[in-house]
C-alpha cells in the first residue's frame, strides 16, 4: 500500500527539485538572449573600431577608451562630416507624431461606434478590418507607390503619414473596442437621460474614461510608425532629405567605409526613444495590448 | 449589443405618461444611434478602404495584365488582360523553391516563438521581487526597432569580429569562424555524423523566434493570470506532481490562446519581409516569398508578376488557415 504513495511522492519530489533549479536557469537565460544585444550595442557605440577589432569578445567598457566620436559620426549634419541623422530624428518624430494623431482621430470614433451603437454592418466591419492583414504590405504598396507617385506625395512625409495610418488603425480599433466595451452602459444612460447628446457622451464621458487605452494605442502606433521600414524604404529612398532613422540607418551599411561602431551608434539613436517611452509606460502599454486576451 | 433596449424592458416601465414620452425618445434614440454609428465609422472606413483595400482590388487586376514599373499609372486599368503572369509565377521553379523555404521559415519561427513564449510564461508564473523589471525586458525585442535589432544580430554574428564567432572560437574551440549569415548549408558534426544543415535559413528562423517570442509571452502571460485558482487547488489536493498539473490543468486552459496565437503569428510570419531583407538580403537559402515579390518588383520591375505571386501566395495562406480551423473546430468539438 505504501509503495505507490512513495513513488508518487519521490517523481514529484524530484520534479519540484528540478523546477527549483530549472525556473531561475530559465528565466536568467532568456534574461541575457533578450538583453545582451542591446547592451552590445551600446557598448560598442562607445568603442572606437580599432579597439574592437584588437578585442572583440570583450562585453565590458573601460574609461580610457571611452568616446563619442561614433555619435558624432552619426548625428552631425552631412555638410560638417557626418551622418545627418538630426535630420533624420525630426523627420521620423513628425511622421510617427501625425501618424498617432490621425490614426487615433480616426480610430476613437470608428471604434465607439463598434462598441456601443447597433448601426448596419457593424459585425462584419470589425472582419473586414482584420482581412487586412492577410496580404503582405507589400502587394498593397505597389499601386500606393503609383497613386502617390501621380498625385506627388511619394517622396512626401505626409504621404507616410496616411500609410502609417491606414496599417495602423485596425489595430487601434480592437485595442480600444476593448477598452470601451468594458465602459458601465449605466454611465452613458445617465449621461443621456441628463440631455447630453450621443456624441456629448461619448467626448465627456466614454473617452474620460477610456483614457489610458488611448495613451496605450497612441504610445503602439507611435511606436509601429517610427520602427517602420518598408514603406519608408519605398517611397523615399531617392530623397535623402526626408529620410526617417530607420531607412537612414539601413542606408548606412549599404554605404562604404562606414565601421561597426558607427553603425551601432546609429542603431542606439533609434532604439533609445522606443525603449524609454516603452519603460516608462510598460504598464499602460501591455495592459492595453492584452485588454480581451484575458477571455481567452 | 443593445444594453439600449434591454433598460427599455416591459417591467423596468415606470408608471404613467412619463413612460410613454421615455419610450419613444428612447426608440427615437436607438433609430439615431445606428445613424450616428454609421456617421462615426465613415471616415475610418474610408480611409482604410482607400488606403488599403482600393490598392489590394487594383493589384488584384494588375496580376492579369501586362504591366512594367515604367508604365504603372499611365496604363489603362481595364486593358490587356492576360494570364501570362500566373503562367509565369506558377512555371519558374523558383516560386516552389521560395515557397519551400517560406513554408520552413514560418513553422519553425511560428512554432519556436509559441514554444518559447510559453517558457517565458511559466517561469515568470509565479511573483517575485523584479518581475515587472524582468518581464519588460523580455519584451524589448519585440518593441525595437527591426532595422536596428537586425543590424546587432549581424554584428555579432560577424565572422570576423563579431562576438559570436570570437567566442566560438576562443572558448568553444571553434576551428572556423561560421558565416551564419551568408552560408547556404553547413556541416554540422554530431557523434562523428557530418549531417547538412541550411546556416543562413535556421539563423533567420532564430532571429524570428528572438523577436517574437514576446509577442506570444505577452498573450500567454496574461491569460495565465486570469485562470481561475480553484481548479489547481483541487488538483493540488488530489497530489498532482507538478508535470501532471502542467499537462491536465495548465495547458488545456492556455490552448486557445494558443491557437489564436498561432495563426496571428503564421499569417504575419508567412508576409515577413524586414527581418530577413536586412538580414541576408534574402541570399544563402532565405528567399522567403515576400523576398521574391520585392524582386520582382524592383529588379525584374514586372509588377504583373509581383501581384500575381502575392495573390498564389495570399491564397495558400487562406487555403493553410482554412484547414486550421477545420482541424482546431475539429478537436475542440471532441474536446468538449
Amino acid at each position: 500500500m505504501t509503495t505507490p504513495v512513495r513513488t508518487r511522492l519521490t517523481s514529484d519530489s524530484i520534479q519540484r527539485a528540478v523546477l527549483k533549479i530549472a525556473r531561475p536557469m530559465t528565466i536568467v537565460v532568456l534574461l541575457i538572449v533578450c538583453l545582451l544585444p542591446f547592451w552590445y550595442m551600446f557598448v560598442l557605440s562607445m568603442r572606437p573600431i580599432e579597439q574592437l577589432l584588437r578585442d572583440p569578445s570583450r562585453l565590458w567598457l573601460t574609461f580610457d577608451e571611452l568616446s563619442l566620436t561614433s555619435y558624432l559620426k552619426v548625428l552631425l549634419p552631412t555638410s560638417e562630416g557626418g551622418q545627418g541623422f538630426g535630420t533624420f530624428i525630426a523627420n521620423s518624430g513628425f511622421v510617427a507624431a501625425g501618424s498617432v494623431l490621425l490614426a487615433l482621430a480616426l480610430a476613437i470614433p470608428g471604434a465607439y461606434a463598434i462598441a456601443r451603437l447597433p448601426f448596419f454592418g457593424r459585425r462584419q466591419i470589425s472582419v473586414l478590418f482584420l482581412a487586412a492583414y492577410l496580404f503582405p504590405s507589400i502587394i498593397i504598396a505597389i499601386p500606393l507607390f503609383a497613386v502617390f507617385t501621380r498625385i506627388g506625395l511619394r517622396g512626401s512625409l505626409v504621404g507616410l503619414i496616411l500609410v502609417y495610418a491606414a496599417q495602423t488603425i485596425p489595430v487601434a480599433i480592437y485595442m480600444l473596442r476593448n477598452y470601451l466595451e468594458s465602459v458601465p452602459v449605466s454611465v452613458e444612460e445617465a449621461g443621456l437621460m441628463d440631455g447630453l447628446t450621443r456624441f456629448g457622451v461619448m467626448r465627456r464621458i466614454s473617452l474620460r474614461l477610456s483614457l489610458p487605452s488611448i495613451i496605450a494605442t497612441g504610445l503602439f502606433v507611435f511606436m509601429i510608425a517610427w520602427n517602420e521600414f518598408l514603406f519608408a524604404l519605398l517611397f523615399l529612398v531617392d530623397r535623402p532629405a526626408q529620410w526617417t532613422v530607420s531607412l537612414g540607418l539601413s542606408r548606412l551599411s549599404g554605404a562604404v567605409e562606414v565601421p561597426a561602431t558607427v553603425l551601432m551608434a546609429g542603431s542606439v539613436v533609434l532604439t533609445l526613444p522606443i525603449v524609454i517611452l516603452f519603460f516608462a509606460t510598460e504598464r499602460l502599454l501591455t495592459g492595453g495590448l492584452t485588454a480581451g486576451a484575458e477571455k481567452g | 449589443m443593445s444594453a439600449t433596449t434591454t433598460t427599455a424592458l416591459p417591467g423596468q416601465k415606470p408608471p404613467g405618461a412619463r413612460a410613454t414620452r421615455a419610450r419613444s425618445k428612447r426608440d427615437g434614440l436607438t433609430r439615431r444611434d445606428a445613424r450616428d454609428g454609421l456617421i462615426l465609422v465613415a471616415p475610418t472606413l474610408l480611409v482604410v478602404v482607400v488606403m488599403v483595400f482600393l490598392p489590394l482590388a487594383w493589384s488584384f487586376v494588375i496580376a492579369f495584365q501586362k504591366l512594367r514599373l515604367v508604365n504603372i499609372g499611365s496604363q489603362g486599368l481595364f486593358e490587356a488582360f492576360t494570364f501570362e503572369n500566373f503562367a509565369l509565377v506558377l512555371g519558374s521553379k523558383e516560386l516552389w523553391s521560395s515557397l519551400w523555404i517560406t513554408v520552413l521559415f514560418t513553422a519553425g519561427s511560428v512554432i519556436g516563438s509559441v514554444v518559447v513564449g510559453l517558457i517565458a510564461a511559466l517561469a515568470l508564473r509565479k511573483p517575485f521581487r523584479g518581475r515587472t523589471f524582468i518581464r519588460a525586458s523580455m519584451l524589448l525585442p519585440y518593441i525595437a526597432p527591426v532595422v536596428a535589432v537586425t543590424f546587432v544580430w549581424r554584428i555579432m554574428l560577424n565572422p570576423s569580429f563579431g562576438i559570436v564567432n570570437s567566442v566560438g572560437r576562443d572558448l568553444l574551440g571553434w576551428t572556423d569562424p561560421i558565416p551564419f549569415l551568408t552560408q547556404k548549408e553547413g556541416m554540422l558534426g554530431i557523434l562523428g555524423a557530418q549531417i547538412p544543415v541550411p546556416t543562413a535559413l535556421l539563423t533567420v528562423i532564430a532571429f524570428q523566434i528572438w523577436r517574437f517570442f514576446p509577442f506570444a509571452f505577452l498573450f500567454i502571460m496574461a491569460r495565465m493570470e486570469s485562470l481561475p485558482a480553484e481548479i489547481e487547488e483541487a488538483a493540488l489536493v488530489d497530489g498532482t506532481t507538478p508535470w501532471q498539473k502542467f499537462i491536465h490543468v495548465v495547458l488545456p486552459q492556455l490552448l486557445p490562446v494558443m491557437s489564436v496565437l498561432v495563426i496571428l503569428r503564421t499569417i504575419w510570419t508567412f508576409n515577413e519581409f524586414d527581418s530577413v531583407f536586412l538580414l541576408t538580403g534574402g541570399a544563402a537559402g532565405t528567399g522567403v516569398a515576400s523576398i521574391r515579390v520585392y524582386e520582382l518588383l524592383t529588379v525584374q520591375q514586372n509588377v504583373g508578376a509581383a501581384s500575381a505571386q502575392s495573390l498564389v501566395l495570399a491564397a495558400l495562406l487562406v487555403v493553410a488557415l482554412g484547414v486550421y480551423a477545420a482541424i482546431l473546430k475539429k478537436s475542440g468539438s471532441r474536446f468538449e
